[in-house]
């Protein structure tokens, strides 16, 4: 059963395997750096459908679908489905994964959605409420500008804060038993809202939450930051990333420099693909953890990784009626599964 | 967090790189003097081709308008005005833009509830407060006359 520890850290003594794990996103994902870790790569962003939101469900299902064959299981083996995204009523994640008849539930975390949707899945297998449970997310860069921000064809200026939503989609199925990858503990952020009212600069919004989501985490575990191979955020990009390491200096006198990675400095090349301060999106994170990571996992290649995945909770109205942007992040320790603790 | 709103506010400022404003007022400058100089160009035109003085101006505004139209259609006018700003969007290409975009993107919502509804999303605020203070210029000036 789960053990609840200090603040808020729910330690897994039972820690679930993730059994397979599947990544898909369209050609200007397969150009960045991370190309290789892509399970499937849409070359057209429509992907075959006739609008972005359906465009999104795609992304959304394929994920779902090739994570469970990656686990050889069938969509009628899944006890629960924990999926969700950025458009409005989690539709990418209901008509994705209509067809394939597993219980939903549908979770909203903004951009830290893969790493909710693991923490919720963990828990719940550890518990045997669950035997298979699978944790997916997505986002289209083109859905989420028409839902957010401007048209496609507007002719408007990005600020250099600003971040590219990535157009992908990620899934991992979690089980009880196998040998793979496991959670072994998860913590669920608080908002943090340090009044910033620039819905282009989601980074530095997003900071504080991660800053007090990881201080938490390593308070209620008693460790420290090289008690890790990797601490990584999900999608602070440049801005996010520099005011998350001064943060954490400066309010809880830790320094994560040297283990720090974050997701949004990852997925593209921000010097060519034009990306300004780097991803962003449900999918940033979910191509990054459920690739990248959770392959290094398996090859041993990483042993420890603590995920923060971090969220911008606004809503397409929320800054018109001048409230600042709510951060949260919330973080999962990911293992080899050699159980070293 | 052991920190205010004010001097987060501070912290955020020095992370965050400033926009390229000489560079981006230069780009605007070029671009927009070269839509205005086209817009000259054609005017000129269309008086040697025998048009009158106010059908000339006329018909400068709807040919800019319509290159506007077709470059937003084909995909082409944002990535222009990606680097013209301003000057792209001061004159009236911007408008133009502003509503064909969304006319475009929401035509996924159907030719009523999306194109028709949606075609104004953007450039609605200004067909609004131009109606608006033109009326209320006009009150004055019959007022004041």
């Amino acid at each position: 059963m789960a053990k609840r520890i200090g603040t808020g850290t729910i330690l897994l003594t039972r820690p679930p395997v993730i059994l397979g794990a599947a990544v898909v996103g369209t050609s200007k994902e397969a150009q960045g750096p991370l190309a290789k870790e892509l399970t499937y790569v849409f070359t057209d962003a429509t992907a075959g459908a006739k609008t972005w939101e359906q465009a999104e469900s795609v992304l959304h299902g394929e994920a779902v679908r090739r994570a469970l064959d990656a686990a050889s299981l069938r969509p009628e083996q899944v006890d629960l489905h924990l999926g969700g995204d950025l458009l409005n009523q989690c539709m990418a994640t209901t008509f994705g994964v209509r067809a394939l008849h597993m219980p939903l539930a549908g979770v909203y975390g903004a951009c830290s959605t893969m790493a909710l949707t693991l923490a919720l899945a963990g828990v719940l297998t550890d518990s045997g409420a669950v035997r298979v449970a699978a944790a997916s997310t997505s986002s289209h860069f083109c859905a989420a500008e028409k839902q957010f921000r401007m048209p496609l064809e507007y002719g408007g200026q990005r600020p250099p804060t600003s971040q590219w939503t990535a157009t992908a989609a990620g899934a991992a199925v979690i089980g009880t038993e196998g040998s793979g990858p496991r959670i072994e503990a998860v913590y669920f952020g608080r908002i943090e809202d340090c009044g910033v009212t620039d819905s282009a600069n989601m980074g530095a919004a997003m900071a504080p939450a991660a800053c007090e989501t990881i201080a938490g985490f390593l308070r209620d575990t008693q460790t420290q930051p090289q008690d890790y191979d990797m601490i990584l955020t999900g999608d602070l990009g440049v801005v996010g990333t520099r005011l998350l390491l001064e943060l954490l200096r400066s309010q809880h006198g830790l320094s994560v420099e040297r283990v720090h990675a974050d997701c949004g400095l990852m997925l593209y090349d921000l010097q060519s693909q034009d990306v300004h301060a780097g991803a962003s999106g449900c999918g940033c994170s979910a191509a990054v953890v459920c690739g990248y990571i959770l392959r290094r996992l398996r090859e041993k290649r990483l042993r420890r990784v603590l995920f923060a995945g971090t969220g911008a909770l606004l809503s397409g109205v929320s800054p018109l009626q001048g409230e600042s942007v709510p951060g949260i992040a919330h973080a999962v320790l990911l293992t080899d599964g050699e159980g070293r603790r | 967090m052991d920190i205010s709103n004010k001097e987060y506010t501070e912290m955020v400022k020095k992370a965050s790189p400033p926009s390229r404003k000489g560079m981006n007022a230069l780009k605007a400058f070029l671009s927009g003097g070269l839509i205005c100089a086209i817009g000259q160009a054609l005017g000129g035109l269309y008086r040697a081709l025998g048009a009158q003085e106010e059908d000339a101006d006329m018909l400068v505004t709807l040919t800019l308008i319509v290159l506007t139209a077709v470059l937003t259609a084909l995909g082409i006018f944002d990535r222009i005005a990606k680097h013209a700003g301003a000057g792209t969007f001061v004159p009236v290409t911007g408008f133009a833009n502003a509503v064909v975009s969304p006319a475009m993107e929401f035509a996924s919502e159907g030719r009523v509830l999306g194109t028709a509804a949606q075609m104004f999303r953007i450039a609605g605020p200004v067909l609004v407060y131009g109606c608006a203070l033109s009326a209320a210029y006009g009150f004055f000036y019959w007022l004041f006359r």
